[in-house]
């Protein structure tokens, strides 16, 4: 046995700044995508042919000049499927792979050509001659509900205290609505899925899917096969935030279809704007709402309304609407509360997840009220919030019975403030309008509070998979899917940190439903939280099968045997990692263990509307200062400073890459991205032509971006680390009430503006337009 | 006889292609990714807006090799006869050291998914090579055509700031060698008529500007490509056969930009780029609108003879062109004709150019001394959009004060770019004043009936129409803050 100097530490351990374990590959090229696999010979290309109609029956389909058109091997529809025609996520059987009879969105998939390029497929696929009678159809939420459609899931209520006594005792009640856009992910690399027949009835996928298992399932319901017979594989996504999260199913199950009929690989691939038009977004919402409140701004009683528009089929909408509602309150308390979601049916395409899941819409829901409340008394908007923080006696239960148990906002908020140098900078703001006839300016500084658990308690499980190897190299797998956030790196980290080894020892595989089976959605922020957990507890297994074989070698305690960094104390002595591997191997010790996770203490009964959905909260604020060019509706952000919480960050490279990027997003959404259907129920902004998310040129002129360093999770996490994917995004909201205070000041600050999301320079200008006749009605009134 | 060569010849890499068969049809990313297997360059959008497709093309104008960024998803393999293709697969060989601009992204952190950085890398590659440390400004310029769903870019700024601490420009083998790619282009350039395919698929590209004039009068209704950052998206989202095909990148005399004492003539083949310099010098007022035209990559490749045949109602340079009195100069084999550019545009995809026909030149006047002028573009995202509305402004001041002259031009109120003939007739006599003002503006009720579409409505557009009016009375009498100050970014905190 060797006595080593030791060294101080790993490298890429938890907490480092490890850079992103594909970085290099991503800035060669290398880095290999669906697309990028080599292509087997004889490799065929799928391509869907979709509706032309929002809502109509289909009377008949000639596919004559798609069969002769060259290059085509077949065609698909609903007829050459075995199992069932269906990928309803939700299992509500309204979610068909093709449709069949009628068509009930623009852009809905009737059929597959198979061909022998994608090019020969694609212009196949638009020759085929489909006969329609339209029926009536509705794209609006508003409209949807005057038309009676139907929710395609039950609707959640919350509801709490006495909202009747609340609104009778509150000095001042306001009532307002606001509508809420949608929102198309726009991941860089659009669906793709590549299936290669097996043996018998085996098929594998490579499909570019936030949930492996789920693409398993419907894709063997869709074969009318075993699940066992189906391995998914995914090793990272070009992007993804909520869009790969169900509506990759369809592509997996429509390239495995053609896979298995003619016993060749096939890859589909949707150009960009048929991705954008046949696959779901985030739900637009139209938020009614009642707020009661006295002098100073306190809130007594809300009661809200949130209409969905959920597209033609269920698919994510009752989670995503039930967690709108959980986002109502934010970080305020509402002593009576009623919310309730209407999910409702549209001839649109089926929203799904996005970032946030509902959240956010719920959260800039609850943000416009105290926006109200402050322009109602004509207050600084920061003063009312701070006056409803959730805290103190009897001020911690949220409209769904959860106790909030961990608030940091008000220190958040506190140093924020400082930071930001807000309230200074508030005066200037208002002094430069006093003096500005055309370019207005406005501040706004925002909370975020963010539940942390999928609100569906059986999906807050994981696996993992941990192999040593005998020269002591380390392969990790777990069910977590890598689509650009990071979790590969985190989750290695996790492990390395584990056996105290350098990162370098360790390679994380292509996530696999044949590695870690039944794992959920790499979704509402918990990839790393039960990803990391899962292969820490794999890691702990051999480790502990480690130690006892060590001691008992060694004739040490259990106790005198630690991992230390890229070596092993056995009571005085060191011994190199590898070196204690293949001594283990020799006596036939198991180095190999699958590592399991479930979330401890939540539960939530949704037909009372109770429970502890969420394990923990993660808090963030941000301030955004605007221009605005009352002319034309134009802004520009000129500065935003934000402070994050992430608990104990498991790597602050990584997770200040997210709230960078989280926060972009969230202003993308909130101002220049607009979903826009025409008359006929045809989204015309389905392309990045017409569809505009951030570019470089848009981040605010000075970014100061920070985590709560301080921060600790009170809950044991991973690391005591906390989610990041979603909770960042709401943070974009200080910009949305930033323009919303540039655009008060033309009327004093005293009506509020209302302005509707996206705020695009047009809402802006038309709601000044607003501002300027409601004030000059007020002063003809005096 | 007209000598021809049927084959397409360029660098790609370090490596000489020579292709017999090349579909009209054919683009540089499907080349590249599916006959090549060259797959570091992605297809984001196939529309030449996401940038996840940028690769590098040099090409010679007279002698001088110039690297520029482009989007492969909408570059015909056909038009890169002559050129050097440079993708990211160039920059680092496998298992060798990153490149600096690589380097300094994974230092970074400036890459996430992964699926857009190479078009990064090479976007930003093309800006290090030209311009080694540039400002905030000039980064975000160059990556105007770039879009990142995950970083929120602060990363890629790092990034940008860091490359030129991590390598010399000299060292890079695109700058030192660059005299004997020059050499080996030029030889590709054997000044032949190039042809290939058949009927039916034909591409052809003409020697010279008198070889064009020839081909086009052979093939009337062939599909003149210039920069492809229109036509591509005929091909790559309308399925369009375009064939006969007409490339014009092997005609110099239209890339060469004229000077004389009273304006500026502008072959219909320069780019938007290889323009700037010269418009922004002499039409400073231009500068910003020319620097929001597509991205980097389209002003590349985009011409303005291009913006201006395809006669879209929303292309970005004909309302100020017309508001500067510009006229256009068409030909057919061996006759010329000008006529003003407002002419020109006939009706919504009608424009007055007959078959067999070419726009060949654009000459601009100089505005005059008591002339003000400015251009105004409005769009849904301030970079890389479509207008909603642009509106150009040139208004002749007397010296009585009063207006002796305007020619004041929209675009997107209406099937083509217009002039507002009916405001500029209520101006025309007025005491340049806001009262003036005011009553022209209901004029515009006369002259538009916008649409309402994803971009605006009919109301947003007939209200900033009019406010685009106050604005530029506002600025001709000095006023300060009229407009959002769009200058340099102050600072990206260190991470």
């Amino acid at each position: 046995m060797n006595v080593m100097q030791p060294i101080d530490h790993i490298r890429g351990g938890v907490h480092e700044r490890e850079r992103h374990e594909s970085g290099h590959k991503h800035v060669t090229g290398t880095a290999e995508y669906i697309d990028d696999i080599p292509e087997p010979a004889g490799t065929l290309h799928g391509y869907l042919g979709l509706s032309e109609r929002a809502h109509a029956e289909i009377l008949s389909i000639d596919f004559g000049a798609v069969s002769a058109s060259p290059g085509v091997v077949g065609i698909l529809t609903a007829d050459d499927i075995p199992g069932e025609n269906d990928v309803s996520p939700a299992h509500k059987h309204d979610d068909p792979v093709f449709a069949t009879g009628k068509v009930e969105f623009h852009g809905q998939p009737i059929f597959a050509v198979i061909a022998t390029t994608r090019d020969a497929a694609r212009r196949a696929a638009a020759k085929a001659k489909v006969e329609y009678r339209d029926l009536p159809h509705v794209t609006d939420v508003l409209e949807a509900e005057a038309a009676n459609y139907p929710l395609v899931v039950d609707p959640l209520k919350l509801e709490r205290g006495d909202i009747e006594a609340g609104f009778t005792k509150a000095k001042h009640v306001v009532e307002g609505e606001m509508r809420i856009g949608g929102q198309d992910h726009f991941y860089l690399e659009g669906h793709i899925s590549f299936a290669l027949p097996g043996e018998d009835d085996e098929v594998t996928v490579f499909a570019s899917t936030q949930h492996p298992s789920e693409t398993q399932h419907m894709v063997a319901q869709v074969l009318g096969v075993a699940s066992n017979a189906v391995t998914v594989n995914v090793r990272r996504m070009g992007g993804a935030f909520g869009g790969k999260e169900t509506q990759a199913n369809l592509f997996a199950a429509v390239a495995a279809l053609a896979a298995r009929k003619y016993r060749r690989a096939v890859k589909l691939r949707p150009d960009r704007d048929d991705d954008m038009i046949a696959t779901g977004k985030r739900h637009d919402f139209h938020v009614g709402y009642k707020i009661g409140f006295d002098d100073d701004g306190r809130i007594e009683a809300v009661d809200a309304v949130f209409a969905a528009r959920c597209g033609f089929s269920a698919d994510l909408s009752g989670p995503v609407t039930d967690r709108a509602l959980f986002h109502a309150d934010n970080c305020y308390f509402y002593p009576n509360a009623r919310l309730r979601s209407r999910p409702l049916k549209t001839n649109t395409v089926s929203n799904t997840a996005f970032r946030g899941f509902g959240g956010p819409q719920g959260m800039v829901g609850g943000e416009r009220m105290i926006e109200d409340i402050a322009y109602a008394l004509g207050k600084d908007p920061l003063d009312i919030r701070k006056l409803n923080f959730y805290g103190g006696e009897g001020r911690n239960l949220t409209p769904y019975h959860q106790t909030v148990e961990d608030n940091i906002i008000g220190r958040i908020i506190e140093e924020l403030e400082a930071s930001s140098d807000y309230a200074a900078r508030r005066q200037a703001v208002l002094a430069f309008n006093r003096g500005s006839q055309v370019i207005k300016r406005g501040i706004a500084l925002t909370p975020v509070k963010f539940g942390i658990s999928f609100t569906k308690t059986e999906y807050n499980q994981a696996g993992a998979l941990v192999h040593v190897y005998t020269d002591g190299s380390i392969q990790l797998n777990h069910g977590g899917t890598e689509m650009g956030q990071g979790l590969y790196t985190k989750v290695a980290q996790v492990v390395a940190d584990e056996f105290q080894v350098d990162i370098d020892r360790i390679k994380v595989t292509a996530t696999s439903t044949g590695k870690v089976p039944n794992t959920s959605a790499t979704a509402a922020s918990s990839g790393s939280d039960l990803n990391g957990m899962a292969a820490a507890n794999a890691a702990q297994q051999i480790k502990g099968r480690l130690i006892q074989f060590a001691a008992e070698r060694y004739g040490v305690s259990e106790a005198d045997v630690a991992f230390e960094p890229n070596t092993v104390r056995i009571g005085a002595e060191r011994l190199p990692f590898a070196e204690l591997i293949k001594s283990a191997y020799a006596v036939r010790i198991q180095l190999s263990a699958a590592g399991f996770y479930k979330t401890p203490k939540i539960h939530w009964d949704r037909a009372e509307g109770r429970g502890r959905p969420f394990y923990y909260y993660a808090y963030g604020a941000s301030c955004s200062e605007v221009s605005v060019d009352t002319l034309t509706g134009e802004y520009r952000v000129e500065r935003t400073d934000i402070i994050h919480d992430v608990g104990r960050s498991l790597n602050p490279a990584l997770d200040l890459g997210q709230v960078e990027g989280a926060f972009i997003q969230g202003m993308g959404w909130l101002t220049t991205e607009e979903l826009w259907w025409d008359a006929k129920g045809r989204l015309r902004t389905h392309a990045p032509s017409t569809y505009k998310i951030p570019l470089a040129s848009d981040r605010p002129r000075v970014f100061n971006v920070r985590l709560a360093d301080w921060s600790v999770n009170r809950e044991e996490t991973i690391r005591r680390s906390k989610a990041v994917g979603e909770p960042p995004f709401m943070l974009g909201i200080s910009v949305l009430e930033a323009i919303s205070m540039a655009a008060a000041s033309v009327a004093g600050y005293r009506i509020p503006p209302r302005i509707d999301a996206p705020a695009t320079p047009e809402r802006v200008l038309m709601a000044i337009e607003r501002m300027r006749a409601a004030a000059s009605r007020a002063d003809g009134d005096k | 006889m007209t000598d021809i060569r049927d084959t397409i010849r360029f660098l790609l890499n370090d490596r000489l292609v020579e292709l017999a068969d090349v579909s009209s049809v054919q683009t540089l990313l499907d080349f590249l990714r599916i006959d090549r297997n060259l797959r570091g360059a992605k297809e984001g959008c196939a529309e030449g807006d996401c940038g996840a497709c940028t690769v590098l093309v040099g090409r010679l104008l007279d002698g001088r090799l110039k690297y520029e960024s482009v989007n492969a998803c909408i570059r015909f393999v056909a038009s890169l006869d002559g050129c050097h293709v440079v993708t990211v697969e160039a920059l680092a060989q496998p298992n060798g050291p990153l490149h600096p601009v690589q380097q300094a992204m994974v230092d970074t952190h400036a890459s996430q998914c992964g699926f857009c950085t190479p078009g990064f890398v090479m976007s930003l590659y093309g800006l290090w090579m030209e311009n080694p440390k540039p400002s905030v400004h000039e980064i975000e310029k160059a990556l105007q055509g770039n879009l990142c769903r995950c970083t929120g870019y602060a990363a890629i700024i790092r990034a940008a700031e860091a490359i030129s601490s991590i390598g010399e420009v000299g060292n890079d083998p695109l700058v030192s060698e660059r005299g004997k790619i020059a050499r080996e282009l030029a030889a590709l350039r054997d000044g032949r008529r190039v042809e290939i395919g058949d009927e039916g698929e034909r591409v052809v590209l003409p020697a010279s500007l008198d070889d064009f004039a020839e081909v086009l009068e052979a093939n009337p209704k062939a599909t003149i490509v210039a920069g492809s950052t229109d036509v591509g998206l005929w091909v790559t989202k309308f399925m369009r056969d375009i064939a006969p095909v007409v490339h014009l990148s092997h005609l110099d005399e239209l890339r060469r930009i004229f000077l004389d004492p009273g304006g500026i003539t502008l072959g219909a083949g320069v780019s938007y780029t290889e323009a700037y310099t010269e418009t922004v010098r002499h039409f400073p007022q231009l500068s910003e609108l020319w620097d929001r035209i597509g991205g980097a990559q389209v002003r590349n490749m985009g011409t303005v003879g291009g913006n201006i045949a395809n006669g879209s109602p929303i292309g970005d340079t004909p309302p100020a062109l017309i508001a500067l009195g510009a006229t256009v100069t068409l030909r057919k084999g061996r006759s010329r004709r000008t006529l003003p550019l407002e002419a020109f545009f006939i009706d919504y995809g009608k424009q007055d150019r007959q078959p067999g026909e070419f726009v060949e030149s654009i000459r601009v006047p100089f505005p005059g001394k008591q002339d003000r002028f400015a251009v105004y573009k409005i769009s849904k995202r301030f970079d890389e959009d479509i207008s909603s509305v642009c509106g150009a402004f040139r208004v002749t001041i007397g010296g009585d004060g009063r207006v002796a002259d305007s020619v004041i031009a929209f675009g997107g109120m209406a099937g083509t770019p217009k002039r507002a003939a009916t405001v500029e007739a209520a101006l025309k006599g007025a005491a340049w004043s806001d009262t003036a003002i005011e009553t022209a503006i209901s004029a515009f009720e006369r002259d538009f009936r916008p649409l309402t579409d994803w971009r605006a409505s009919a109301d947003y557009r007939m209200l900033v129409a009019k406010n685009l009016l106050r604005r530029f009375y506002l600025e001709t009498q000095g006023a300060s803050n009229v407009r959002i100050d769009r200058g340099v970014a102050v600072a990206v905190q260190e991470a």
